[in-house]
């Protein structure tokens, strides 16, 4: 039997988010109660939490979360590492010990920041040079997966329930603005580490419910700008397609939902002018991004989330507020289970992109 | 000579109890099969004349024609099939090259009918088009190297030319000459109605056409016919002919008898002179060469329409299109060996060339591999007999796809592959006016219409199948294709994996 990463599996799950408007503390266990609501969105096979605001005293040091297999691996990563990085501190991630979750990787933490010598050589910025490093490292080292690399952040995850995996990172012990997270409900797959979601480049996470059908066309695309999608699967191109928008090219999060979830040709036609003239080139210069087939995504970023449903509206999602909180959730159950008493509850239509951005959030 | 003889290839049976010696099989075979007995009671036909377009049969009122295949043999020899030891004798008795019509009939393998498609079961619904909008619409051109902005943060429409299709299809290069007025007409009134383009081959524009100029793609050949300040300004996009998959490494020949008066004005040569369209392009002998009439073509229409650029599906096709689309090309288009023509040497139509799905997918890949795919569109050709062949060449990577044939075919062609006698009977591959007006343009112009509106409606159901409601997102998503009973040589070449895995 292959692999996760050799072949693609299609799964389904559950996601939720919180977000503070005011950049104000939440509690990482909040996540995992709304997630442990949706057990039944979940079969044991993935679970996994993205956290922004968590290392505020490393917040200028990207913080590399990997996955070994073997000691023998982490050897030969550390030694790349090394070659192009001053190593801040390292160490392995606190995790607690308990039947739920089994076979874990070696699994360990390091904030890091590119050698002067080594980002100056390579002719690019310095988020490009982390991006480069991460993609090399993740297609060619083997048993070595880098699968959380932002700063002041980070991502989570492992084969079981969600709320197995909350406990098991001890969750409840970080505090940040937003943090997100997934059940995971795979199919024909023995689950894998690293195939849980929240999967992540940068500081982009990519939490996502859905199978796209358009898969092959948008893995086609990114990795002709250079992406290697070794691991097969919707979220880790939804990232790839993020960052590659976002960062390199310069559309902002917006402008990406127009790509993902294009309006209708006729929805389009009916636009005021200046809209349709956008709407049009967005689809027009980005075709092989759009994706099909059902989808929703909530994608993390440095002082933002953006939570998108497909042009059909094939997946559930909610958004809902109480005082400066913010709470996406494929159920409203789960919101409710930790903020009985919300302000509003909101369901986003099919290709409507919410945008929530943290105030002031240059001062992140 | 008796060695010369050679038993005609069909029969004509005719049911003398239902034939009513009306004569209308006499009027209607322009290859002078059927005639009259001299006491006009009976009518006898020609068989070595027949070349099996089913006109007659057609048109019996009666139901009293039919054509079989003639069982009149040699004697059974593996090494020399029976068409082998009739083409030779045909030499020796001429000393001449052979001339064939339409495309390479030979049994070679066909790929699109060993690829199988996907479609949702329970983790991804399907879609329904009669529920939900499903979309066909493509544009044809190069993407932007970069997003620009104003100053007010809003961006800056700086897309290059292109070319909007309503539908992924488009009516290959058929010039007037090689096919007739009517059947011109027929293509550019239904490009207009269906909002895709019909291309005009190298035979120049006729001054009747150029109301349709906004669905009309004209092209540039080696001949360099009809090509005039108002060729070019009554045209979406102009399309430079490298080559043609029927004949790749061949020119064009239009025999003088069909250099009428509207023919040579449209082509700009003296009425009755043959039409020799050279084997290469006298001013591009490498890939700068073609660089600079690609330029030349842009500042003639000042920048404001796109360039195609066709070839033929050779060996190293994948080589050629990158350096097309590093020459400035904005579509290339590539043909496929089945693809169609008016004449073509026989053993050239039958030997040279490679079939398209192997061609397109090549050539997508190295376009990615390269970097450069989303310099040009890519359109396929040669041959898109079905709306699945149109799936599956979208998923290998077309943007769009060229029919010739097919549309032939709509318009009353019966595929005898004889459109290089002129005495087409169907009133499409001929210029004599009587023939001509057996084809009513209009009727043409519906039957073409339905075939795309079919092609369109089955599209919609496979993309819907497959959880796709947009033809971008089918565009090269080979994860769709399953191939069957090929080798794992032709399945990595195609970049698809085999039914079961």
């Amino acid at each position: 039997m292959k692999k996760e990463g050799e072949i693609r599996i299609l799964a389904g799950c559950a996601v939720a988010g919180i977000i503070s408007k005011s950049g104000g503390k939440i509690n990482g266990g909040e996540i995992v109660k709304i997630l442990s609501v949706m057990r039944d969105r979940s079969n044991g096979l993935g679970g996994g939490f993205a956290g922004y605001g968590i290392y505020p005293e490393y917040k200028d040091y990207y913080a590399l979360h990997v996955f070994y297999d073997s000691r023998d691996a982490k050897y030969v990563f550390e030694k790349l590492l090394e070659e192009s990085f001053d190593i801040i501190n390292l160490s392995k991630i606190p995790t607690k010990k308990i039947p739920e979750i089994t076979n874990e990787p070696l699994i360990w933490r390091y904030f890091v920041y590119p050698l002067p010598t080594r980002l100056a050589d390579s002719q690019s910025d310095e988020r490009e040079f982390v991006a480069r490093f991460v993609l090399k490292t993740n297609s060619e080292v083997a048993g070595a997966q880098i699968f959380s690399s932002g700063k002041n952040m980070g991502v989570f995850k492992a084969v079981g329930y969600p709320e197995d995996v909350g406990r098991f990172y001890l969750l409840d012990e970080y505090e940040g603005y937003c943090f997100t997270g997934h059940g995971r409900y795979p199919t024909n797959s023995p689950g894998w580490w690293g195939g849980a979601h929240p999967f992540a480049l940068l500081d982009y996470t990519t939490v996502h419910n859905g199978e796209i059908s358009s898969y092959d066309t948008n893995r086609q695309s990114m990795e002709m700008q250079g992406y290697k999608c070794t691991l097969k699967t919707d979220t880790e191109v939804i990232t790839y397609m993020v960052d590659y928008l976002n960062r390199k090219v310069g559309l902002d999060m917006s402008e990406i939902a127009g790509i993902f979830a294009a309006p209708f040709w006729k929805t389009i036609e009916a636009m005021p002018k200046d809209r349709r003239k956008v709407a049009t080139y967005l689809r027009q210069t980005f075709p092989s991004e759009l994706i099909t087939g059902p989808f929703s995504i909530i994608v993390g970023f440095t002082g933002g989330v953006m939570a998108l449903n497909d042009r059909l509206k094939l997946r559930s999602m909610i958004v809902a507020e109480k005082g400066d909180r913010v709470y996406i959730s494929s159920e409203e159950a789960a919101v409710r289970m930790v903020e009985p008493a919300l302000d509003s509850v909101y369901s986003p239509m099919g290709g409507e992109a919410v945008v929530i951005r943290v105030n002031n959030a240059d001062a992140l | 000579m008796p060695v010369n003889f050679i038993y005609p290839s069909f029969e004509i049976v005719r049911n003398d109890t239902r034939c009513t010696v009306c004569g209308v099989c006499v009027a209607q075979c322009s290859n002078g099969v059927h005639r009259f007995n001299d006491s006009r009671s009976r009518i006898l036909s020609d068989e070595s004349q027949c070349v099996n377009c089913h006109r007659c049969v057609a048109t019996c009122p009666e139901r009293a024609l039919k054509i079989v295949r003639s069982d009149d043999c040699f004697r059974d020899n593996f090494n020399w099939s029976q068409k082998t030891i009739k083409e030779l004798y045909l030499q020796a008795g001429s000393g001449g090259v052979l001339l064939s019509s339409m495309g390479n009939p030979e049994e070679y393998p066909t790929y699109f009918d060993r690829i199988l498609l996907n479609a949702s079961q329970v983790t991804n619904p399907s879609i329904d088009p009669l529920r939900e909008p499903m979309e066909t619409r493509v544009f044809l051109g190069g993407k932007p190297d970069k997003i620009e902005r104003n100053p007010n943060g809003s961006l800056i429409i700086n897309t290059p030319v292109y070319l909007p299709l309503k539908i992924p299809v488009m009516f290959s290069a058929m010039s007037y000459g090689s096919i007739s007025y009517n059947a011109h007409e027929a293509l550019a009134k239904a490009s207009k109605e269906l909002g895709i383009y019909y291309n005009t081959g190298e035979g120049g524009l006729y001054k009747d056409f150029y109301e349709y100029g906004k669905n009309t793609i004209v092209q540039v050949a080696s001949g360099r016919f009809g090509v005039q300040t108002e060729y070019f300004s009554n045209a979406a996009a102009i399309e430079i002919k490298i080559g043609q998959g029927a004949k790749p490494g061949i020119g064009g020949h239009l025999p003088g008898e069909k250099v009428k008066a509207a023919i040579s004005e449209t082509r700009m040569i003296p009425e009755g002179t043959d039409a020799i369209s050279p084997a290469p392009h006298h001013d591009i002998y490498s890939i700068e060469d073609l660089r600079q009439l690609v330029f030349s073509i842009k500042e003639a229409v000042d920048y404001k329409k796109p360039v195609i650029v066709k070839v033929a599906a050779v060996h190293n096709v994948a080589a050629i299109a990158s350096g097309i689309a590093r020459s400035g090309a904005d579509i290339i288009a590539i043909d496929g060996y089945r693809g169609g023509t008016g004449a073509a040497p026989t053993r050239i139509r039958d030997n040279v060339g490679i079939p398209i799905e192997p061609a397109l997918s090549s050539v997508d890949m190295r376009l990615r591999e390269e970097g450069i795919r989303n310099r040009v569109s890519l359109v396929v050709a040669g041959s898109v007999r079905n709306s699945a062949d149109l799936v599956k060449a979208i998923a290998l990577g077309a943007d769009a796809v060229y029919i010739g044939t097919a549309a032939l075919l709509a318009m009353g062609c019966h595929l005898c592959r004889s459109c290089h006698s002129g005495k087409c009977n169907w009133g499409i591959a001929t210029q004599n006016d009587k023939l001509v007006s057996r084809l009513h343009a209009e009727t043409a112009k519906e039957r073409l219409v339905n075939l795309i509106t079919a092609w369109k409606r089955e599209l919609q159901e496979m993309m819907g199948g497959m959880g796709i409601n947009s033809v971008e997102a089918l565009k090269g998503n080979r994860l769709m294709l399953r191939g069957i009973g090929m080798t794992e040589k032709e399945l990595e070449i195609l970049g698809i994996m085999h039914a079961g895995e």
